[in-house]
């Protein structure tokens, strides 16, 4: 299903690593399934308003919003209804004093004993989906489908725009909502079907990275570099936007993903280069900060793709 | 304290004394005989009912000022693309709409206003443990909150970067502008004003409680408010060294929060939510204390599970410090199954609170005045706000929705629900206490509709138009997003908001116009706040009635029904003759 799904065992960190991932993945995706499906939904995974996900990240988040939205509608149903009940059946009919009973341990030890499962169960499947959101692949991994080095793309968010930088392709795109397509800001071309591992800096203040249909978002950060996978399930344009405060023209922000085949990824990698959009030909504009400091070393992110979670 | 002389039916006034040996008390009563009297009385008043009234009018008017802003902010998004303000102006206006409602009223108008007012009424004390730092707190406060409002005034405008003033967007070169320093100086005085009222609450809960008023009887009112002031302690002054040293960064030359001398800048992220989850919670257990007094009382019944309660109310504040980093999911730099699986569990001790409040109405006799509405309407708010914040404590849904209007329904769900939803209940319910006069309950109840159904067109949309993307804190949104008909709904809703506090202020007009007495005891209240006349002497009390139960006054003026409470419970009646035998 996904790029990380049909990589061969021959990566860094070993096939142990890659059986376990799966594995729970798999108890994941089973847990995850079921869920709703003992809460007594039958439609599995209702939208509630929100996006289903244009990557697999995506997809596995909206899954556990779906699910803990239903779970949130059946309890917070129930409370609202045991509310409206009460005041309707114990409005005041006369002036008979009420029983004035203060307590029943009983009662109160369930209603303490059954939310704690609750949160449990929602932890449960909180971590579980977290794993598969966070996990990156090894930044060596040689994964692609033309078996090439993991596709990166630098992002480099600045006052008021976007730099996307290829590494591999020695392609950099950059500009501000008066540069990209139809107004909607500089646009992050990808393939779709592989895993697109993204370092996200900033280059003044903090900014948001944020993907509506990707159900994801970071912080752009100045000093630290942050890194997440992406794969996107199908080929499309998704809009982006900068969800933190910035300054004056934070609601200008804009950008978009395409999604494209991984052929058309080459021809407009291709096409890039020949039109001078060289890694190096754009400047930032003038910088309030030096270079970001790489918190997370690639030999940490080789050993434990997780270190970086706990660094500050 | 010293030995308990009881009568039969009263007991004698004490003059508890303060940790010093002399309470305020006699100190006060000389003030009252032969101080000064107007404008000089007030500006020199000590009185902790002095105090808390300008405390309320002070924050109330601050309450009106943001919410205006509130509206303006509204206007602007029901149209794509609108130019009704200038992004300068839209980026002040939402940074003082939430500076002036978070810092200024929500906060201020519980501990520093009703809070002022009615916890020496309920622990039974003539006033504050310290009248003199209380006086103090209040002029801090109003000076913060002068400087902030006029922050708007001077060049650059005021601050532009949000509440919560993430590092480095409020340094100097970002932010340059006076508005910034004035926005951090306010946080110092009423951060200030805050901890000293802090102060005042826990020692006078511990220090000047009546004869009787043990611990386990204390209303839950004044139980949240002891709490919240040991809150404001642990949190307010992180945030003043965080402060302080924003402020250094700014104009002594250091680097704590910048880059380039190798500073962090989420550094501030993490001092800011150490002192903004204790916060949220200091601006909502006051509030959630005010439901539980108003509940009983419309009930005719006693709080059903007080322990549990007041168990609930401490679990949640010892929770509320080692969660701050659920704000901070998406900056990829904190542990997040540790935040996630803490900012989970205060569902519990919250869910407990709800099912007391449910078991307090069960079967009792319920009559819907104006207080006991707002009160529902709380529960209302608070129970959609709160399952909404229970997935926000999911990182990965956090990633979802972060920083879109879904965070902002959330939030607003949660804090208009306990400041306007309950903290006018709380108004409607002690009126008649402080000012001897009673409100009117036709204008009260439409204020209650109005207001609730604004809230719901207001909010609802807004969580739809979250999950659709919109980013929150934009001054503009393209067509094609097609936002536009869920803003105007909001829009609409908030304009209903607005026009509900309008009967607000004709009520507070009419009731000074045309006074109806309340009486020592319009709603059969069982606090002691109830025994005492309305508005209550210079002293608060001339007698007291015997304190047996959390609700003394109840007790007083229903022996019958005491009496089936003793056999209910009888725990509650040993422990009751072991004090008799302990004080006497």
């Amino acid at each position: 299903m996904t790029a990380r799904d049909s990589s061969s065992p021959d990566t860094p960190d070993g096939p142990s690593a890659l059986t376990r991932r799966r594995r729970w993945k798999r108890l994941a995706t089973g847990l995850a399934v079921g869920a709703p499906l003992v809460l007594g939904g039958c439609n599995m995974y209702p939208t509630y308003g929100a996006s289903r996900g244009a990557t697999t990240q995506g997809r596995d988040t909206f899954k556990l919003y779906s699910g803990m939205m239903t779970t949130g509608i059946i309890i917070g149903g129930f409370v609202g209804i045991l509310i409206l009940f009460t005041i309707l059946r114990y409005r005041r009919r006369s002036d008979a004093m009420p029983r004035q009973f203060h307590e029943s341990i009983p009662v109160e030890i369930l209603y303490t004993g059954i939310p704690v499962l609750v949160v449990a169960f929602l932890f449960l499947f909180t971590v579980l989906t977290e794993n598969n959101v966070d996990a990156t692949v090894p930044i060596n991994a040689r994964i692609t489908t033309t078996g090439a080095p993991v596709l990166q793309v630098k992002v480099t968010a600045f006052q008021w725009g976007w730099r996307f930088d290829y590494p591999n392709n020695n392609v950099s795109v950059s500009g501000d909502v008066t540069n990209g397509p139809g107004g909607l800001g500089p646009q992050m071309v990808l393939p779709v079907g592989e895993t697109v591992q993204i370092l996200l800096v900033s280059n003044d203040v903090i900014h948001g990275f944020y993907v509506h249909d990707f159900n994801f978002s970071r912080y752009a950060l100045p000093g630290v570099e942050n890194r997440f996978d992406l794969d996107i399930v199908r080929t499309g344009l998704f809009p982006g936007q900068c969800t933190q405060i910035c300054g004056l023209y934070h609601s200008e922000m804009l950008f978009t993903v395409k999604g494209v085949t991984p052929s058309q990824f080459q021809t407009w990698t291709a096409g890039e280069v020949a039109a001078g959009q060289t890694l190096g030909r754009n400047p930032l504009p003038a910088a309030s900060i030096p270079p970001p400091y790489t918190h997370v070393t690639p030999s940490n992110a080789l050993a434990a793709p997780s270190s970086k979670k706990g660094s500050l | 304290m010293t030995t308990t002389v009881e009568s039969p039916d009263l007991i004698e006034p004490e003059e508890p004394g303060g940790p010093d040996g002399h309470g305020p008390g006699g100190h006060e009563a000389e003030h009252a005989e032969h101080g000064p009297s107007g404008l000089l009385k007030w500006l020199t008043s000590t009185d902790h009912k002095v105090i808390g009234k300008s405390y309320m009018i002070t924050s109330l008017v601050t309450f009106f000022i943001s919410g205006a802003m509130a509206l303006v902010i509204r206007a602007q998004l029901a149209n794509p693309t609108s130019s009704l303000v200038n992004f300068q102006t839209y980026n002040e206006l939402f940074t003082m709409h939430g500076s002036l409602m978070l810092y200024l009223f929500a906060g201020p108008f519980a501990f520093g206003g009703l809070a002022n007012y009615i916890v020496p009424l309920q622990v039974g004390a003539p006033d504050m443990a310290y009248p003199r730092l209380n006086a103090l707190s209040y002029w801090l406060y109003l000076g913060g909150t002068s400087m902030m409002t006029l922050s708007f005034v001077v060049a650059g405008g005021a601050a532009s970067f949000g509440w919560v003033a993430y590092a480095p967007l409020s340094n100097s070169i970002n932010s340059p502008g006076a508005g910034t320093d004035m926005w951090l100086l306010s946080l110092g005085l009423t951060g200030f004003s805050a901890i000293f009222t802090g102060v005042n609450l826990v020692a006078t809960i511990f220090y000047l409680r009546a004869p009787g008023m043990t611990m386990f009887r204390i209303p839950i009112f004044s139980w949240n408010m002891l709490v919240t002031g040991i809150l404001i302690l642990i949190a307010f002054p992180v945030l003043f060294g965080a402060v302080v040293m924003l402020f250094c960064d700014r104009h002594f030359g250091t680097h704590i929060y910048s880059v380039q001398g190798g500073g962090v800048p989420v550094l501030w992220q993490h001092l800011f939510w150490f002192f903004g989850h204790p916060e949220v919670y200091i601006l909502a257990l006051p509030y959630f204390g005010i439901v539980t007094d108003i509940i009983p009382v419309f009930s005719r019944k006693p709080l059903f599970g007080y322990r549990g309660m007041v168990f609930a109310t401490l679990s949640i504040a010892a929770l509320s410090t080692g969660v701050w980093a659920h704000h901070m999911f998406t900056t990829g730099v904190v542990l997040l199954p540790f935040f996630s699986l803490l900012s989970y569990l205060i569902a519990v001790p919250t869910g407990i609170k709800f099912f007391n409040w449910i078991g307090t109405m069960w079967g009792g006799q319920l009559s819907f005045q104006t207080p006991m509405l707002f009160s529902i309407g709380f529960l209302f708010a608070f129970l959609m706000g709160g399952v909404t914040g229970v997935l926000l404590a999911s990182p990965p849904v956090d990633f979802m929705t972060h920083d879109t209007y879904f965070v902002v329904a959330h939030f607003h769900q949660v804090l208009i629900g306990t400041t306007v939803f309950a903290g006018f209940a709380g108004f409607y319910f002690w009126y008649p206490k402080m000012f001897g006069r009673m409100l009117n309950e036709r204008l009260g109840k439409i204020h209650f509709w109005l207001l609730f159904i604004g809230f719901w067109v207001t909010f609802i949309p807004q969580y739809v138009v979250g999950l659709k993307g919109m980013p929150r804190r934009v001054a503009d949104y393209l067509t094609s997003n097609g936002w536009t008909s869920l803003n105007q709904w909001s829009t609409v809703g908030a304009m209903i908001i607005g026009a509900s506090f309008l009967f607000f202020l004709v009520n507070l007009v009419q009731s000074w116009r045309k006074p109806v007495p309340a009486g020592d005891n319009p709603w059969d209240g069982g606090a002691l706040e109830w025994f005492t006349s309305s508005p209550p002497p210079h002293h608060n009390f001339t007698h007291l009635p015997p304190i047996r139960s959390e609700r003394p006054v109840w007790d007083y003026n229903h022996p019958e029904h005491r009496k089936e409470e003793s056999h209910g419970d009888k725990r509650h009646r040993e422990h009751d003759q072991e004090k008799v035998g302990a004080s006497s």
